[in-house]
């Protein structure tokens, strides 16, 4: 085992801010406002740093599929503690066609390519909440996948990972390489301090494009329409029973 | 022909001519008691690196070179009635790529630091910064913003820094004074005027936060009056080392620092006349020296997280290496490090005005009253539309200055003295009218305004005090006036050899005088949508810099004593950079076709509107005869208040 861990890193609208709809209904305004790295996805990074760091693997390399400024995230993920960072770089319609099943081919042939001993991922990314990346990478390579973890402990190459599912904990054991997504509860990722962010500036990141490993970023769905979540309306106050009687009768409710 | 015009126009000439006396140099000497007086306050500080203060050494000769040669601050250059544009337009952009970038990816991890991490309530109510935030800040690197990065710092420029302290102003002024104590004046002084050994020596572990340093100069009987500090350094006879004795007050971080920039009188010997003088000359004083104590944290009224302290020095023995700059330049040193810090506080407060106007809005947005939301209100939206402009100006200001710094620029002290009195006032005003919007809810702790007020008190009283530094302002603008004046009797003297030159200044004055435009223009310098706003500016720019001769004119040298008419003067000039920095900024955005260019565009003709009217209230003030009647009248009060011990009339109900 190479001792590598691939991690992934996703640009995504900052939490904190407000989302609009565009006025044609075709996506969210994103010009001009805040991204950050998917909180998910800063959980997973921080897990695979702490491998690092007791030693139990040689390298983090975090990668992140998007347009020019996704570098951004990528240099976020190097003064976490990443070594080195690999770009594919993704833009224009393909970016805003770009999919679970894309990434998750991306990610694929550069687990092959980099010979990962672990791809860890965060659970979903906030801004479409797919949930489907990591399980559709470990599909395509054929690997044990571990989801929603909240513990994870490398035990040679084997690899055991404590799954927050509906009913409560299920520890499994699974073996490497394998595919992990990380769940809220697994770690609180650290800061980037700003030394670090100075230091990660002489950290490598590779820049390449899909095409560059094979991946076809096409397509098969097509979004129709977003919309923003209906607003409430307003409701009426009642004086008194029958009143509220005759309102439910009023409106076809009873 | 033109000797002719010169003399028909006699009583210009008579006027001018009565000036110099004042200003000349063989005056400086006769002047100097009163120098002596100002030399005591930051007010005199350029008048005062003038020789009268230090001596005829080199250092005085370049200065006095520099001061002849055209000065490119705007701020000089309306006190002669002229507009100097390369500090003022384009806005400065004074990051590259890289520095651009890098800045980029350092203000989410701040912002998220102090979103999350940081407590102010907490710290303000326990009255110290929390350990963890403490921990957490000099991991972060907060501590060594500037230091270069080969020793242990981020080595960031002006304007990165003032875009980090921003954050930081509009989360905490309590950590930022913790801050700021420690690098904008704690060991600014290092970074400034320390040699390569000291640099070595200490800012490795400033910059870590490993050590913090602290500014100590205001002394139980030494406050705005910064020369007459009693501490002294007393060279030892093999010169090796400095005994040093004496207590400072009110030093923030006084009583956790381990870095010291002192201030102390040296007995001096002056080479050629052989007399003894004492000169301030500053120090870097470890507390591990020995000798180095302080008192309890102060209890304040706000910045209560941000430790203040007294610092005693009792037979401290400080080696030789450690004097900062040249033993007696200690003056200079402290008032570069003042002038190189205060752009750092109107970024910080133009953060603070953003956050709390924030505030304001949502409250102003949501809150109903008579059936309607209250910003649908007159009151309410010329409340909401001044904060804006306040907090416009202060950014502006901010950045402005930070980028002529970047830029190399050395003439900077009027325009960084005019911002720290601008930012200060405008946090004031716009936290008080957020109070005032949110009327109840403001005045409640928990809505954490109340605490943004204590805290911001301070910052119209220590780095100088606005009153100081409005005297300051206004003296810095009459010396080069002054210069101008005398260069200009000198012209006289020589009228044929200089006519071109008195052809020019008769004409200017006397076309002031109609009424008429004296030729100065923004034009081409500001976007044409913005011309109007432009006029204003000319048009009280042309009149600032009438009065001004002609208050040199009527008083002199002893317009020095004038502080009702300097307090005016400061006045017209801080709202006529305020006036040029929108009319830049704003210009700015009108070229790049920015989505707020129009927003930018209402604020900046709003501001020059009543900008120009405040300052032309303000000549027409000191032009008139009301105004000594006017001076005369508080000048009478204030003594019969000072003999009463309080107010003189009796109560109205007799007892």
């Amino acid at each position: 085992m190479s001792g590598r861990v691939l991690v992934g890193v996703k640009r995504v609208i900052d939490y904190a801010v407000k989302i609009r709809v565009k006025p044609d209904n075709s996506g969210v305004v994103t010009d001009g406002v805040k991204h950050s790295m998917n909180p998910f996805c800063e959980i997973a990074v921080e897990e695979a740093v702490k491998l690092k760091e007791k030693k139990l693997i040689k390298e983090v390399v975090a990668v992140s599929c998007g347009p020019q400024q996704s570098q951004e995230t990528i240099r976020t993920a190097l003064a976490m503690g990443a070594d080195r960072g690999i770009h594919v770089e993704v833009s224009g319609k393909d970016y805003e066609a770009l999919g679970p099943l894309q990434v998750s081919k991306i990610l694929a042939a550069l687990a092959k390519k980099e010979e990962a001993q672990l791809v860890i991922l965060g659970k979903q990314a906030i801004d479409d909440d797919c949930n489907q990346t990591g399980q559709m990478t470990a599909a395509l390579l054929d690997w044990p996948q571990g989801t929603f973890a909240s513990e994870v402990s490398l035990e040679g190459d084997k690899v055991k990972v404590v799954r927050e599912i509906d009913g409560g904990l299920e520890t499994i054991k699974i073996n490497t390489p394998a595919v992990l997504t990380a769940d809220l509860r697994l770690n609180t990722p650290r800061y980037a301090t700003l030394p670090n962010i100075m230091k990660a500036k002489k950290k490598k990141v590779v820049n390449m494009k899909p095409a560059d490993l094979g991946v076809d970023v096409a397509t098969r769905l097509e979004v129709l329409r977003v919309d923003e979540p209906p607003q409430r309306q307003a409701g009426v106050k009642v004086e008194t029973v029958e009143d509220l009687v005759g309102k439910l009768k009023e409106t076809g409710r009873i | 022909m033109l000797l002719r015009k010169v003399s028909q126009s006699s009583a210009l000439c008579g006027a001018i001519l009565r000036i110099p006396p004042a200003l000349s140099a063989g005056q400086r000497q006769a002047g100097a008691v009163q120098n002596a007086r100002l030399y005591a306050s930051q007010a005199a500080e350029a008048v005062l690196e003038k020789p009268a203060a230090v001596g005829a050494d080199a250092a005085s000769a370049v200065e006095k070179k520099s001061a002849a040669a055209e000065s490119k601050s705007f701020a000089v250059n309306i006190f002669k009635g002229q507009i100097a544009t390369p500090q003022v337009f384009p806005f400065p952009s004074a990051l590259n790529e890289e520095q651009e970038q890098f800045l980029r990816e350092l203000v989410g991890p701040v912002s998220k630091f102090f979103e999350e991490v940081n407590d102010p309530a907490k710290n303000d109510a326990l009255e110290m910064v929390e350990d963890h935030t403490m921990e957490g800040l000099k991991e972060m690197g907060a501590f060594g913003l500037q230091v270069p990065a080969d020793l242990g710092g981020l080595g960031l420029s002006n304007t990165q820094y003032a875009r980090l302290v921003e954050i930081v102003g509009s989360h905490d002024l309590g950590v930022g004074i913790t801050l700021g104590a420690h690098q904008s004046i704690g060991f600014k002084g290092i970074l400034l005027f320390g040699n390569k050994a000291q640099k070595e020596k200490y800012l490795p572990k400033v910059a870590t936060g490993e050590h913090i340093a602290a500014f100590c100069l205001t002394e139980p009987a030494s406050g705005s009056d910064a020369a007459s500090i009693k501490t002294t350094a007393v060279q030892s006879p093999c010169g090796k080392y400095f005994t040093l004795n004496g207590s400072k007050i009110w030093i923030s971080n006084g009583g956790i620092a381990e870095i010291f920039t002192v201030f102390a009188k040296t007995p001096l010997k002056d080479p050629k006349t052989g007399e003894v003088k004492d000169k301030i000359t500053a120090f870097v004083v470890e507390k591990s020296f020995g000798g180095v104590t302080h008192g309890p944290p102060e209890k304040k009224m706000g910045i209560k997280a941000s430790n203040t302290a007294e610092v005693y020095f009792d037979n401290v023995t400080v080696p030789a290496e450690c004097v900062l700059g040249e033993v007696g330049g200690g003056f200079k040193v402290a008032m570069n490090i003042l002038n190189n810090g205060r752009f750092g506080m109107a970024a910080a407060l133009s953060g603070t005005m953003k956050a709390v106007i924030a505030k304001a809005v949502d409250h102003a947005a949501n809150r109903t009253q008579f059936g309607s939301k209250i910003h649908t209100y007159g009151t309410i939206q010329e409340k909401l539309a001044r904060m804006a402009l306040m907090q416009y100006v202060t950014e502006s200001m901010a950045y402005m200055i930070s980028g002529n710094m970047d830029s190399g620029a050395t003439e900077f002290q009027i325009e960084a003295a005019i911002s720290k009195i601008f930012a200060s006032e405008a946090a004031w005003v716009v936290t008080d009218e957020c109070i005032q919007v949110m009327g109840g809810m403001g005045f409640m702790k928990d809505t954490g305004l109340e605490r943004v007020m204590r805290d911001l008190r301070i910052f119209r009283i220590f780095e100088g005090t606005n009153d100081i530094l409005r005297l300051f302002v206004a003296l810095n603008g009459f010396q080069s006036a002054g210069t101008q004046l005398k260069s200009l009797q000198k012209a006289l003297k020589n009228p044929l050899g200089n006519a071109g030159v008195l052809a020019e200044e008769l004409t200017k004055r006397a076309k002031r005088k109609a009424g008429l435009g004296t030729g100065l223009t923004l034009q081409g310098s500001v976007h044409p949508e913005l011309a109007p706003s432009a006029e204003l500016t000319v048009k009280a720019i042309e009149q600032f810099g009438a009065v001004i001769e002609e208050l040199l004119i009527k008083h002199g040298k002893k317009i020095i004593d004038e502080q009702f008419v300097l307090n005016r003067v400061a006045e017209c000039a801080i709202n006529l950079y305020a006036m040029v920095v929108v009319l830049s900024r704003a210009s700015r955005s009108l070229t790049q076709g920015q989505a707020s260019a129009e927003h930018e565009k209402v604020l900046c003709e709003t501001w020059c509107m009543e900008a120009h009217d405040r300052v032309l209230n303000d000549i027409k003030l000191l032009r008139s005869a009301e105004s000594k009647k006017l001076f005369k009248n508080l000048r009478g009060i204030s003594t019969a208040m000072v003999d009463n011990g309080g107010v003189v009339a009796p109560h109205p109900l007799g007892f």
